[in-house]
């Protein structure tokens, strides 16, 4: 009996290192991988699908400029970049934290819980637990799309501009994760939230896809100033196409425009930390 | 180790009240519980549906924050040092699982090593231990998603156990079992609790797990302990005894006063008798009575504890 004491009484408590965490997350991640390989099947039809998606998305773009020459007195080609920079920033945060959307389901079923009881914090648990693999192949075409939105505008290349060309997609990609944890919280109040985090998510990406010249003024406003928005694509595609902003804002603006993440996520760490703590488990 | 001061949980629901209204109103799920539990107890947590005991459970561990009184486990608050303390203690929570659905159960405890940081070799040895005890071999490369009840409740208590908490706490966990896969699970938190190297605290409806099990138990009704002690305390303070039936061969003659005993039952015209033992041994009982009537049989009675808990939750 002594020995089986021994067994099952841990002295040695390893937990709590980072390098620790990180195999932690990694194997959540292997974890899902493996889950995933046991529907093979369906998991290349979505890998298929979501491709298929991506490519319908940024279709749509083109459709609607080809049928006017210029959009919002960008020129074709200017407002691609645009769409580019959102399309390869919104995909980095839609394969990190996309999946976030689920804590909806945790939270009505209480499925949170078993989480909580885990020596590791919450959100980089559900994150790595579900990261959705699937959407892989979306991250190339995203890449992509802006790749060639740089190639076929003439950008007056500085040092200053390279950096902001690399800055500028994890900027959006922090902007993005950081609406999609900001919605997602909403499930801690309000457990029927239903769609309404998503229409404002992909909302929010569909604003950034266009010049926000092509808005009415007090919509413009509102998204792109009051909310961030403008900063995300808008404004670091003037600066590397080294365009004045036609609505008067100056030139180095774009330039800081990608440190608009930061109050972002500020606000979203925020607003998940208040959210946990209102988490009320369920009855049964 | 475990202490609890004045807990209180409240949940705000929002009832209809009316066609259209809905209004607000607060469920008094814990309502000032105060209990202190030291290592290598064994405490049972029994009380009726929706009395609470769920919801203690939760914020012991660091799922739910009190909304007021004092919690502390190891001397950490749960809430603030929830990962801290989540190293330190093992949940089960009967209704959920924590395994990983679509992968065999090898794997999920291969992964929890991970999450918990457990050195290899620690791990081994207690998942070998666990293993054996709960017979889990048979089942160990099936996805979880296919195991029955009993095997997966094995492995959710096993995957609680492998990084060596100190307390683990288990919510109903024989809801659903069988009479075989019940006895396993007993049978291995017994051995478990005997060494003493953990302490366990555990819900149940079923009270044949206290009586196997628990030297303490916590009767909670309505958010409030209304009992503290052991199963003999109970028993002492809610008056139930052993009792004595006798088969007689002839009836016992009118006003006949057994030492000790009173009355507790009179059944085919006198032929058998039940005494309560309220102050006597059964042998002395016993011999008193051949005394002066021919027993044709009798047995000894244990007072039975669902009696006792359904007076119990009946006066709450
Ligand atoms: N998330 C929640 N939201 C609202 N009310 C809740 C919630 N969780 C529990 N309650 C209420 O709190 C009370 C206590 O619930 P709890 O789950 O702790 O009971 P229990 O003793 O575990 O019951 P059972 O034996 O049925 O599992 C009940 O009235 C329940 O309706
Ligand atoms: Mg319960």
């Amino acid at each position: 009996m002594a020995e089986t004491g021994e067994t099952w009484a841990g002295e040695t408590w390893a937990g709590g290192t980072r390098a620790g965490a990180i195999r932690a997350y990694a194997a959540l991640v292997g974890g899902k991988w493996r889950s995933m390989l046991s529907y093979r099947a369906s998991f290349a039809a979505e890998l298929l699908s979501n491709v298929g998606a991506t490519v319908l998305d940024v279709t749509t773009v083109f459709v609607l400029f080809r049928a006017t020459a210029t959009v919002g007195g960008f020129t074709l080609a200017e407002a691609i970049l645009m769409t580019g920079l959102t399309a390869f920033g919104f995909v980095l945060a839609d394969l990190t934290v996309g999946n976030i959307d689920d804590l909806k389901r945790y939270v009505r079923t209480g499925q949170l819980d078993t989480m909580l009881t885990r020596p590791l914090p919450v959100l980089p648990q559900l994150v790595f637990t579900d990261l959705p693999l699937r959407k892989l192949l979306r991250l190339v075409f995203g890449a992509a799309v802006y790749g060639v939105a740089l190639a076929v505008n003439d950008v007056p290349w500085t040092a200053g501009r390279v950096l902001l060309a690399a800055v500028a997609p994890l900027g959006a990609g922090l902007f993005f994760g950081a609406i999609f944890v900001l919605t997602a919280s909403f499930a801690f109040w309000w457990v029927e939230s239903g769609e309404i985090g998503n229409g404002f998510t992909y909302g929010g990406r569909d604003f950034t896809s266009y010049p926000i010249t092509v808005y009415a003024h007090w919509f413009r406003d509102l998204f792109a100033y009051a909310l961030g928005f403008g900063f995300v694509s808008y404004q670091p595609a003037l600066a590397l196409l080294g365009r004045a902003d036609p609505l008067g804002l100056p030139a180095w603006a774009g330039f800081v425009a990608p440190l608009v993440a930061l109050p972002a996520v500020a606000v979203a760490t925020l607003a998940w930390r208040t959210g946990i703590r209102h988490y009320r488990s369920t009855g049964s | 180790m475990i202490r609890m001061r004045d807990l209180r949980k409240d949940f705000s629901v929002r009832v209809p009240a009316g066609r259209l209204r809905r209004e607000k109103r607060l469920v008094s799920a814990v309502d000032g519980v105060s209990l202190t539990i030291e290592p290598g107890e064994m405490v049972g947590y029994i009380g009726p549906n929706g009395a609470g005991k769920s919801t203690t459970l939760k914020m012991l561990t660091g799922v739910l924050s009190p909304t007021s009184g004092e919690v502390s486990v190891f001397g950490l608050t749960p809430v603030p040092q929830r990962t801290r303390l989540a190293l330190r203690i093992g949940v089960v929570f009967g209704q959920r699982s924590q395994l990983w659905w679509d992968l065999p159960l090898r794997e999920s405890f291969r992964l929890l090593r991970h999450v918990y940081q457990v050195p290899p070799a620690e791990h081994e040895q207690r998942l070998r231990r666990c293993r054996e005890m709960l017979d889990l071999d048979a089942f160990l490369d099936t996805p979880v998603r296919q195991l029955s009840l009993g095997q997966r409740m094995r492995g959710e208590i096993t995957a609680a156990l492998l990084h060596g908490p100190k307390v683990l706490f288990l919510d109903e966990p024989t809801i659903g079992l069988d009479v075989v896969s019940k006895q396993a699970v007993r049978s291995f938190l017994a051995e478990l609790g005997a060494t003493g190297a953990v302490t366990v605290v555990l819900t149940t409806h079923d009270l044949a797990d206290i009586e196997r099990l628990c030297d303490r138990l916590v009767v909670i009704d309505h958010g409030r302990v209304v009992h503290d002690g052991t199963i003999e305390a109970l028993h002492a303070r809610y008056g139930s005894r052993r009792s004595l039936v006798v088969d007689l061969d002839s009836p016992l003659p009118a006003g006949f006063v057994l030492p000790g005993t009173s009355v507790a039952g009179v059944e085919a015209d006198g032929h058998r008798v039940t005494f309560a033992l309220d102050e006597t041994s059964a042998a002395a009982a016993v011999a008193g009575l051949v005394a002066v009537a021919s027993v044709r049989d009798l047995s000894v009675v244990e007072p039975d504890i669902e009696d006792v808990v359904a007076r119990l939750y009946r006066a709450g």
